[in-house]
Formats: C-alpha cells, sequence, structure tokens
C-alpha cells in the first residue's frame, strides 16, 4: 500500500466489524438449522462444501478476506474509480442479457463454473459509490432540478435494467437511494408526493374502484368547502384542486389497471394482490380460475408461503422452540427457506425474543451507519454511508415484512442471514468500502 | 452544504425508527398475541400414527397354536426413486407385463404421489418374495413391506376360527368410529366373537412429516407415545386333531358333526361340509377364493354344525322316552305291541322296521328296535295327558321339554349366527287345520318329523344331557383367556353356569334309556359303533328329504343321522353326526362317530378303523343336484349381468351350452328361482343373518 502508515486498523469502526460478523454467525446457525437432515457429521459436513452452510461458510471466508483487502485499499481509489465501476456494472447488467444461464423465474443470472452470479446483486455497490461522486462533486447544485433528475437516472438505470430481467424486487431496491438524495437536499414535497402516490395505489387494490372514486370527489368537495373563502379570491386554487382530484381518479382508475394489466407479470400482480388477502382481478377472459384451482393455488403460491411462514414464526412463541426443534422450518413447509424466508428459522427456532435480538442488530447497525454518516468530512462518505443505510434498511424491512405478511414477496435477500453468495458477498463489499471511509473520514474526498 | 440539510438526518432516523416498530408490532402479534399458529404447526407437522397390536392366538387343547400370526410382504414402490431399471426383467420377474408395469406406477403416482411409497403388489406368494429379494439391489425405489397376516398351522376348523377383514363403514359406525379405515375386524367365528379379547390394543405413535407427508422421526422422541397391547389368546377345548379326522371324514359330504365334552360343555371338534381350507382365505389368492366360494351353491362358507337345520328323525327317540317318562305317561316297563305300524290313528303310519316280537315291550327295547310305533304313541300319550285338559296345553308342554333340551332355542355358544333350529307354536298348527287338530295331526313329532328341525349342535347337546343325567354347560369353545380380565369373566361366565335343566327326571327313566341306548350299540341298527373295552350309546336316525328343481320335486338320498356317547358311565365325549343325502344313519354317520371316538378316547384307531376312514373321507356323497343348481345360478347371474350391465362376458358360455336347456323351460331365467331348494331340504347360514332370515328360515314366513 501506498500509505506508509503500518496500522490497518487505525480509524477502524470496530461496532460495524463486530456486527458484521454476529450476522453472519447468526446466518451460519439459521442455514444450518433449516437445511440439516437427521445423521450428518456436523463437522465433517461444515467442511466438505457440500451442504449449503458449508458453501455459506466458504461464501463468508472469501468475503471477509475481500473485505480485509477493501481495507488495505486507499480510500481515494474508491472515490477515484466511482464513475468507471458504474460504468462496468450497467455493461454487466447489459452483459446479462445475451449470457444469462437459463434458470426458470429469472434472467438475471450468469453461469460462472460452479457460481451463480448475479450482477443486479453486485450493481448496489456501484450505485451507492456513483451517486456519492456525483452528489459530492463541486458543481453539482442538488437544489437544481436537473441535478435532482440526474441523480435519480443514475440510480434507476439499472433498475429499470434489472426489471427487464424479471428481478422486480432486486430493482425496488434503487429506489431506496431516494432516502440518500433526501438527505442531500432532495425536497420533501417529492418524497410527499411518492408516498401519496403509493398510498392511492394501495387504496386502489384494497378499496372497489367505484367506492374509491366516490371517496376521492367526496375529500375533493370537502377541500373545496374548508377553503371556499380562498377559492373566491383565487381562482387558481379551485383549478389545483380539480387538477389533483382528476389525477387522483385518473391513477386510480386507469393507469393503475394499465399498469398491473400490461406492465407488471402476472404473478407480481398476484403478489401484490395476495398481500392483501384479494384475488387478481385483472385476469383476461378464459383465465379466471375455479374456486378448486384457487385451493390448489393457495396451496402452491406465494400465499402459501407467506401463510406457512406465519405459522413458522407465530408458533414460535416467546421462547422459540430450540434450534433444532422447529418443526416449520426443519421439515421443508416454509418455501425457500435458506434464502429469501430465512427470518422464519429465527422466528420458529428463537421466538419473540431471538427476533427482537436480531432486529435489535440490525437497528444498531443501521442508526450507527447513519451516525457515521453524520461525521464524515467528505460529502461522498457521507452520501456512500445513506447508501448504504438505505439498501440495508430497504433490505431488512421488506425482507421481514414478506415473511411476517406486511410487505409482498419480492424476493430480495436479508443481508449476511440468507443464504447466497452473491448477496452476501455484495453486503460485504458495500459494508467493508463504508469501514475504508470511514477510517479516513479526516479525509476530504472528490 | 451538508450542514443545511443536517436535521434530515433525524427525519431518517425516525423512518427506520418507525419500521422496526411496525415489525416488531407485528411479530408481538404473531408469536404473543395470536395463538392459532402453534397448533396450526402442529397440524402441519405431526401425524398421529396408529401402531397395530399382533392379534391374539388361539390354541387348541393341548396348547398347540391352530390360530397364529405370520407376516407376509407388500411390494411398495416409491416412484420418484425408480431410476434407471430394468423394466423388461423387472416385470418378468414379477409377472406382468410392460403396460402393466406403467399402469400401476402411473397410479401409485396418482394416489400417492411420486415421493410416497403406495402398493405395487400385495400380498406376495413366497416364492415371489424370494425372488424380489435375491434382486432387490437392482430396483432401486421398490421395497418389500411387512404386513401381519392370520394363519393356520393345521389348515383346520375354519368354520370355528372364522376370518379377519378389513373394517368396512357398516362396522365402523356400528363401533361408533372406534375402528378406523384400515383396522381389521373378526368378520365371523371366533374372531368376531371374541373380538375385544383378539384384537389388542392400538398404540399410537407421534411422528414428525415434512411438507410431503413423508414420516421422517419421533415427535418429541415419542414422549407422547402410547404402546400397543398386544391381543391375548385363547385357551380352546378344541383337540385339533380330532377336528383335522372329523375335517376329513367330511370331506365331499353335506353336513355336519359337533363334538361336545359333557361334562364341561367345551366343544372337542366341530365341522361343516363342505369344508375349506382357512389358509385360502388369506395371502395373495384370498379375494380370489372367497368370491368364488361366496358364489358356490354348495355354500361352503355356511357353518352347517350350528346352522344346518335338520329333521332329527329316531336320533330323537331317546328325548321323547324321556319327555314320557318324566310326565309319568309311561314306565320304564311300559310295552307297546307294535305289530309293523301305528295304526291307532287310523292311517296306519308311521310304519315300523319291525314287527311283533315284542320289539318294543319296554323303553329299553324300543329304543334298541327304533319303534316307530311306540315313539309315536308315547308322544300322543304325552300330549293328550288328561292332566292338561286338552292337546294344545299338552303340546305347549312338550315344546317347553323341547326347549329345555335345548331344541328350538339359540344355546348361545360363542359363535356368532347360531340358528335355533325349529320346533312349531301351536299357532302355527292352529293355522294349518283351522283351529282344529289333534295329537294325530303331528304324531310324527314323536320320530322326530314333522315340524321339527334341530341343528347338529343342539343334538350333540342333547346328548350331553342325557350323558349327564339331566345337566349341561352351554356348549362353548373357549375354556380360558390369557390374562383374563374382570371383563371376559363377565363373558365367560354364562359358560361355567351348570344348567340343572332335566335332573327331575328320576334315575330310572335315565337308565332305561341310556340302557337302550348301548343296546342300539350292542344288538341294534348302531353295531357299526362298537369299540372294544369302550361302552358306546348311540342312536341311529334316518330321514327323507326332497327338492324342488326345475319345477319338479324330486326326492334325495335320505339323511344319515347319527348321535352317541362313551363311555356308557364317565361319558366323556358327546357326538352328533349330519350327513345329508347319505343314506341310512348307520351306513355313514355312525362308523363317523365311531372312528372319532376312538381317536378321542384311545387316541389310536383300529385297523377296521383305518380303513373306514380311508374309505369314508374318499367317497363323495355331495348331491348330484348341486350341479345343475350352480349352473342355474351362474347363468342367472350371468344374465343379470348382461342386463344390468350390457357385459356378454359371463353369458357366453352359457349361450352355446344351454340352447337346448332353455327351450324346455317356459319361463324366462328370473331371480327368484334361486333359493327355493334352500326352504325345502334344508336350512343354511348364511355368513350374514339378514341373507339368511330371507331365504332360509320358513319359520320366518
Amino acid at each position: 500500500m501506498r500509505q506508509s502508515n503500518p496500522a490497518i486498523s487505525k480509524g477502524i469502526d470496530w461496532s460495524l466489524v463486530w456486527i458484521y460478523l454476529l450476522l453472519v454467525s447468526i446466518g451460519l446457525t439459521a442455514i444450518f438449522a433449516a437445511t440439516y437432515k437427521e445423521g450428518d457429521a456436523v463437522v465433517q459436513s461444515f467442511i466438505n462444501f457440500k451442504t449449503d452452510y458449508s458453501k455459506q461458510f466458504y461464501f463468508f471466508c472469501f468475503s471477509a478476506l475481500l473485505g480485509f483487502f477493501i481495507l488495505l485499499t486507499d480510500s481515494k481509489f474508491f472515490a477515484a474509480t466511482a464513475n468507471l465501476l458504474y460504468a462496468v456494472g450497467i455493461v454487466m447488467l447489459l452483459l446479462v442479457f445475451p449470457f444469462h444461464s437459463p434458470i426458470k423465474g429469472t434472467e438475471s443470472i450468469i453461469k460462472l463454473g460452479a457460481f451463480n452470479f448475479q450482477p443486479a446483486e453486485l450493481c448496489k455497490i456501484f450505485v451507492a459509490l456513483a451517486l456519492a461522486k456525483y452528489l459530492s462533486r463541486p458543481e453539482t447544485d442538488f437544489t437544481k432540478t436537473r441535478s435532482q433528475l440526474i441523480a435519480a437516472g443514475i440510480a434507476l438505470l439499472p433498475a429499470a435494467l434489472t426489471i427487464m430481467q424479471s428481478e422486480t424486487g432486486l430493482a425496488l431496491v434503487y429506489f431506496s437511494f431516494f432516502i440518500v438524495m433526501y438527505r442531500e437536499g432532495l425536497p420533501s414535497i417529492v418524497l410527499i408526493i411518492g408516498f401519496s402516490i403509493a398510498a392511492l395505489i394501495v387504496a386502489t387494490i384494497v378499496i372497489e374502484p367505484n367506492t374509491l372514486a366516490i371517496i376521492l370527489t367526496a375529500i375533493a368537495a370537502f377541500i373545496i368547502y374548508l377553503f371556499r373563502r380562498q377559492i373566491k379570491r383565487r381562482r387558481d386554487l379551485l383549478v389545483t384542486i380539480l387538477f389533483l382530484w382528476a389525477l387522483c381518479v385518473g391513477i386510480q382508475r386507469f393507469a393503475v389497471p394499465m399498469i398491473f394489466k400490461n406492465v407488471l407479470q402476472k404473478h407480481q400482480v398476484e403478489r401484490i394482490y395476495d398481500l392483501f388477502g384479494k384475488d387478481n382481478p385483472y385476469l383476461e377472459k378464459g383465465e379466471e380460475i375455479s374456486a378448486e384451482d384457487a385451493k390448489k393455488k393457495k396451496e402452491s403460491g406465494s400465499s402459501y408461503n407467506v401463510r406457512q411462514s406465519k405459522i413458522a414464526i407465530g408458533s414460535g412463541g416467546f421462547f422459540g422452540k430450540g434450534l433444532l426443534n422447529a418443526t416449520q422450518t426443519r421439515y421443508d413447509f416454509v418455501p425457500e427457506q435458506r434464502t429469501d424466508f430465512i427470518f422464519c428459522t429465527v422466528g420458529e427456532g428463537f421466538g419473540f425474543l431471538g427476533s427482537i435480538i436480531l432486529l435489535g442488530l440490525y437497528l444498531i447497525l443501521l442508526l450507527r451507519i447513519v451516525t457515521i454518516a453524520e461525521r464524515q468530512r467528505s460529502v461522498f462518505s457521507r452520501c456512500y454511508a445513506y447508501g448504504v443505510a438505505s439498501v440495508f434498511f430497504f433490505h431488512m424491512a421488506i425482507n421481514i415484512g414478506m415473511t411476517i405478511g406486511l410487505a409482498p414477496v419480492i424476493g430480495i435477500p436479508l443481508p449476511f442471514i440468507s443464504y447466497g453468495g452473491t448477496s452476501l458477498l455484495t453486503f460485504t463489499i458495500i459494508l467493508f468500502i463504508l469501514i475504508r471511509l470511514d477510517a479516513d473520514r479526516q479525509m476530504v474526498l472528490r | 452544504m451538508s450542514v443545511f440539510n443536517q436535521s434530515r438526518s433525524r427525519i431518517i432516523r425516525i423512518i427506520f425508527l418507525i419500521a422496526f416498530v411496525v415489525i416488531i408490532a407485528q411479530l408481538f402479534y404473531l408469536q404473543i398475541v395470536e395463538g392459532k399458529y402453534r397448533q396450526l404447526a402442529m397440524d402441519n407437522a405431526v401425524f398421529a400414527k396408529v401402531v397395530y397390536p399382533e392379534r391374539g392366538i388361539i390354541f387348541d387343547r393341548k396348547g398347540k397354536a391352530i390360530l397364529n400370526n405370520t407376516i407376509i410382504y407388500d411390494l411398495m414402490v416409491t416412484p420418484a426413486e425408480v431410476k434407471g431399471i430394468d423394466t423388461l426383467e423387472f416385470c418378468r420377474l414379477i409377472g406382468i407385463d410392460t403396460a402393466e408395469f406403467k399402469k400401476r406406477i402411473l397410479e401409485a403416482r396418482f394416489k400417492n404421489t411420486a415421493v410416497r411409497p403406495s402398493v405395487f403388489k400385495g400380498l406376495l406368494t413366497k416364492e415371489l418374495q424370494a425372488r424380489f429379494e435375491e434382486n432387490s439391489w437392482k430396483y432401486p425405489g421398490f421395497n418389500l413391506v411387512e404386513r401381519p397376516l392370520r394363519t393356520y398351522p393345521f389348515n383346520a376348523a375354519a368354520h370355528i376360527l372364522g376370518y379377519i377383514r378389513e373394517a368396512d363403514t357398516k362396522d365402523i359406525e356400528k363401533s361408533g368410529d372406534f375402528y378406523r379405515q384400515g383396522d381389521y375386524i373378526g368378520k365371523t367365528g371366533l374372531e368376531a366373537y371374541y373380538e375385544k379379547v383378539l384384537m389388542g390394543q392400538r398404540g399410537v405413535q407421534y411422528m414428525i412429516k415434512d411438507n410431503k407427508n413423508r414420516l421422517v422421526g419421533h415427535y418429541e422422541n415419542g414422549a407422547f407415545d402410547t404402546a400397543s397391547v398386544a391381543g391375548r389368546g385363547l385357551r380352546t377345548y378344541i383337540d385339533v386333531e380330532l377336528q383335522q379326522l372329523a375335517e376329513k371324514l367330511m370331506s365331499n359330504k353335506v353336513g355336519g358333526i359337533v363334538a361336545i365334552d359333557p361334562k364341561t360343555g367345551g366343544i372337542l371338534a366341530m365341522v361343516s361340509g363342505p369344508n375349506f381350507n382357512p389358509n385360502d382365505l388369506t395371502g395373495s389368492e384370498g379375494s380370489k377364493n372367497y368370491s368364488r366360494m361366496v358364489l358356490d351353491v354348495t355354500g361352503p362358507m355356511l357353518n352347517r354344525a350350528i346352522g344346518g337345520r335338520y329333521e332329527p328323525g329316531s336320533t330323537f327317540k331317546p328325548l321323547g322316552a324321556l319327555v314320557a317318562l318324566n310326565e309319568g305317561v309311561i314306565t320304564p316297563s311300559y310295552g307297546y305291541p307294535c305289530g309293523g305300524r301305528y295304526t291307532l290313528c287310523g292311517h296306519g303310519k308311521p310304519a315300523c322296521t319291525h314287527a311283533g316280537g315284542g320289539h318294543a315291550d319296554n323303553v329299553r327295547l324300543s329304543i334298541a328296535n327304533s319303534c316307530n310305533a311306540y315313539y309315536a304313541h308315547i308322544y300322543r300319550l304325552t300330549v293328550d295327558n288328561p292332566k292338561y285338559g286338552n292337546v294344545k296345553r299338552g303340546y305347549l308342554k312338550w315344546r317347553e321339554y323341547m326347549n329345555t333340551f335345548g331344541l328350538g332355542v339359540r344355546l348361545g355358544l360363542d359363535l356368532p349366527n347360531e340358528n335355533p333350529g325349529f320346533i312349531a307354536d301351536t299357532s302355527v298348527y292352529n293355522k294349518e287345520n283351522a283351529n282344529y287338530w289333534t295329537s294325530c295331526t303331528n304324531l310324527t313329532l314323536g320320530i322326530g318329523q314333522d315340524k321339527m328341525l334341530t341343528t347338529p349342535l343342539q343334538m350333540a347337546n342333547a346328548m350331553c344331557i342325557v350323558a349327564n343325567r339331566g345337566y349341561y354347560y352351554t356348549p362353548h369353545f373357549v375354556e380360558k383367556i390369557d390374562g383374563e380380565t374382570e371383563e371376559d369373566t363377565v363373558l365367560m361366565n354364562k359358560f361355567r353356569v351348570k344348567h340343572d335343566v332335566l335332573t327331575h327326571i328320576p334315575d330310572t327313566a335315565f337308565t332305561a334309556v341310556i340302557e337302550g341306548m348301548n343296546d342300539v350299540v350292542k344288538f341294534g341298527t348302531a353295531r357299526v359303533a362298537q369299540i372294544p373295552n369302550i361302552d358306546v350309546c348311540a342312536k341311529t336316525g334316518t330321514a327323507e328329504n326332497y327338492t324342488i328343481l326345475d319345477g319338479k320335486r324330486i326326492k334325495l338320498p335320505n339323511n344319515s343321522m347319527f348321535v352317541c356317547f362313551a363311555p356308557k358311565d364317565n361319558p366323556k365325549i358327546a357326538i352328533a353326526v349330519f350327513v345329508q343325502n347319505a343314506g341310512f344313519g348307520a351306513t355313514w354317520a355312525g362308523p363317523i362317530s365311531r372312528i372319532m371316538i376312538e381317536k378321542y378316547l384311545n387316541d389310536t384307531l383300529m385297523t377296521k378303523s383305518k380303513a373306514d376312514l380311508e374309505r369314508i373321507a374318499n367317497t363323495n356323497l355331495m348331491p348330484a343336484y348341486f350341479k345343475r343348481l350352480q349352473y342355474k345360478e351362474d347363468s342367472i347371474r350371468a344374465y343379470n349381468w348382461y342386463r344390468d350391465y350390457k357385459d356378454s362376458s359371463l353369458i357366453k358360455r352359457f349361450l352355446k351350452l344351454s340352447a337346448s336347456v332353455n327351450k324346455q323351460k317356459s319361463a324366462p331365467p328370473g331371480r327368484k328361482m334361486p333359493g327355493q331348494h334352500k326352504k325345502e331340504t334344508m336350512a343354511v347360514i348364511m355368513p350374514e343373518e339378514k341373507i339368511y332370515h330371507k331365504h332360509a328360515n320358513p319359520a320366518a314366513a
């Protein structure tokens, strides 16, 4: 390394490293509990690279090694190569289209020898870096709409590519970067509008179209009544209100059905409706399913996953059933339990107490990252740190949310816990870059 | 710039916190507030597996197991695991073709999914099992699974032991859902009567199953399991060697044999002809044999020893004498001047085989010579006894005696479906004779004919009463139940009560009758039953019978009957033998009884008896009309099948053969034709009582 300072450990935030190690250990334990079969020789199968927990263990070793090298890297390297890495990431995403492997349900994976490599996963790092780079440029004036649009473009370009690879879940992660932008001065109104639209979409799903239209009209009428004095003085206020009303009804009556019918895929729409306990109303003629099929679907579809997942977590009680006594997870009632539904293993095996501890670890991690972000001198490091917090937050909230029936099943991993080489590697890199940057927090990076 | 928006870091922190609070609230609801998930997880993963106990074993009097348990194998297949096997070779091994193989695999997949084992071929024969075991390594996905099975080491006592079958919906309903689908239940015989003792107690194992319903281990290491309790054994009075001998004697004959130990009421042997090997109903060919036997008009499934109803004929005479003696209408020295026929009723019937010579000068002689006139007369004396005022009251008194002897009532032995026989009530005679009748109307009751039907068991029991000079124990098979419980004692108590029903009959009366029966063997019709050093008392009987076949009444050969007990002074065995359509009582039934007494009392057979045994066993006395009857039944069934299902596969055979037969018959084959013969000649008991009442009980009509 160029620096003569021999102490790599200088300035490193050890609390992050400890939380990282703790979470990875919990993850290994959970994967072990979910996939261990009676009579496996534990030590042997941990080493032999045949079982999932063994593989995850080696992934961890590799990730930790990489993390170590990242700590040895010069902080300036990341700021300097951010744009280049972003370009590489986009190229990788584009390469997926001709070279993706024929795995069912996704077009986002490239096979490299024995490993499945998912660029969409890795790209998060590059976006976090590139966004930080852009926001930290001295010439960027983030109060200008143009800059805001460019920043949004940087975050959403990979998202668009990822959606095209049938990985809507991973794509949604990129929306979390709006938190970074918000921190850097994105007007609140953008987020408020965003939330309002989200609320309207949810209302569209939950409430009958005509009823909702009537409710919206009533609200508009009520608002006009409230502001009748001001309206008398300012005609354009009435126009604004009427415009907003028309927009809401338009979204509710036309935009949402249009998106559900034409943009999203059938299973995604179904998952969203499953979340609210409703049947997908956008089936084409002849696709309507009989009651029997519906029952069959319930037993195999995503609502089955969520149901079994809720049973698993709910049956854990306060103290849990114990590591290997968790019947739901051990006997394969919960599908995808080593990956997306890994939280079930924790919820069933260790109960409310264990879940709280895990959540506590995550919360500490997030708050710690925010604290670290705020102590950076360089805007680049701060933006990057917020990017890391946002990505972790989104993954954690959506993943746990879907296992307990609060979020739609969109198949994104739980950071450091879920089984999967790429995701563990990605989260390790993303975290260790932060640790590296933080170690040099006195430095101003551009 | 960073300072400008620093307050937003707090908002971001608050957003994070809110998300965590929401998640924790939902976790709190799922894991602590809502209690149903624990149960749902249990329902998902825990399976209560029923453990079947071993059924109880039945032993004979010497402790030999005559009904035991064995294990047979089912060939199971788990379709998902069947990979890379040589299908052709496998099919050759099992003896099926590849199309059948595919069909069965598909069926298994359909019924039980690809990952769970289903029966590929049930109840393998020993040979097939051995062949498969040798080659099993070649066929992954196939394995053998044990199935407990009943086995009969002596190939004997089918009617006594009965059989088990899977409980049907009716059984399950009747038991108040105690039995479940797939449980075995005793359907007939001792298996049915002692079901509660033999079945034992089911156990439960709580097993963990996975998402595909495969069992993967014990729940909580079996802490909640209940062990099964094996069924208890039955110690019977049956002498299995005697039973085998009797069955051999009865082969290819229709009728029944019952041998009872008079001292205990224990049944030593009971045979019904035609018979079958009980092992035929188990194993791979079981259901095939079962349906064949059910359709057999000779009724191999019927237990004629307790369900066959026969006119006792002359074998009834000792009882008639005892009644008359006890009523005081005659004394042991009472004589009747028989001139060859009974003349006092004006029509000269019944006729007698002897004429004059003082062959009926006292009770003893009348029995020895089996004088018909004498017994018709003393029957009349009994019912016309001035003590009772008129014949109807006298008849009722006589009928009461009959019931006391165990005739016309169920004795209540430990087998289901016992037939009560038939002793007519006065109302029957009233109806038939416009309310006016005399002792002449039914005087042949005195010689065991007219409206009197008995089962072989009842006659054997009556012999016990005679041999015991007045008392009997209810005939029964089971002496002891292993590990007898209080409940069992209640069940068994009725067999341990001594019925002193006729001990009030004076000893002189018994002596006269018993000596008479002894004379029958010494000088009379039962000389064939003489055994050196054993005083046998016996009475032969012969009854005419008819059947209606193709609308014509035809006479069949006489039924051959024999009742006896031995030794005279210390009776150890009482036997009743009924052989349908065999001829005189002394020709077939007599030697059969003798051979059995020899076997039981001496445990060896005389040279003469050995020869007789072979001769009798090899004689086919199956009535010829059965063949015609079977043909008719089969053709009618084939016709009905064709009519109801338009399937001519059954009827083809008959169309070619019976063109000429059909011409003779005026009426087309109908459903009412079969069954008539049963009303006329023999009353048989079907396994199910309902059917029996419909077809075979003239009393019910």
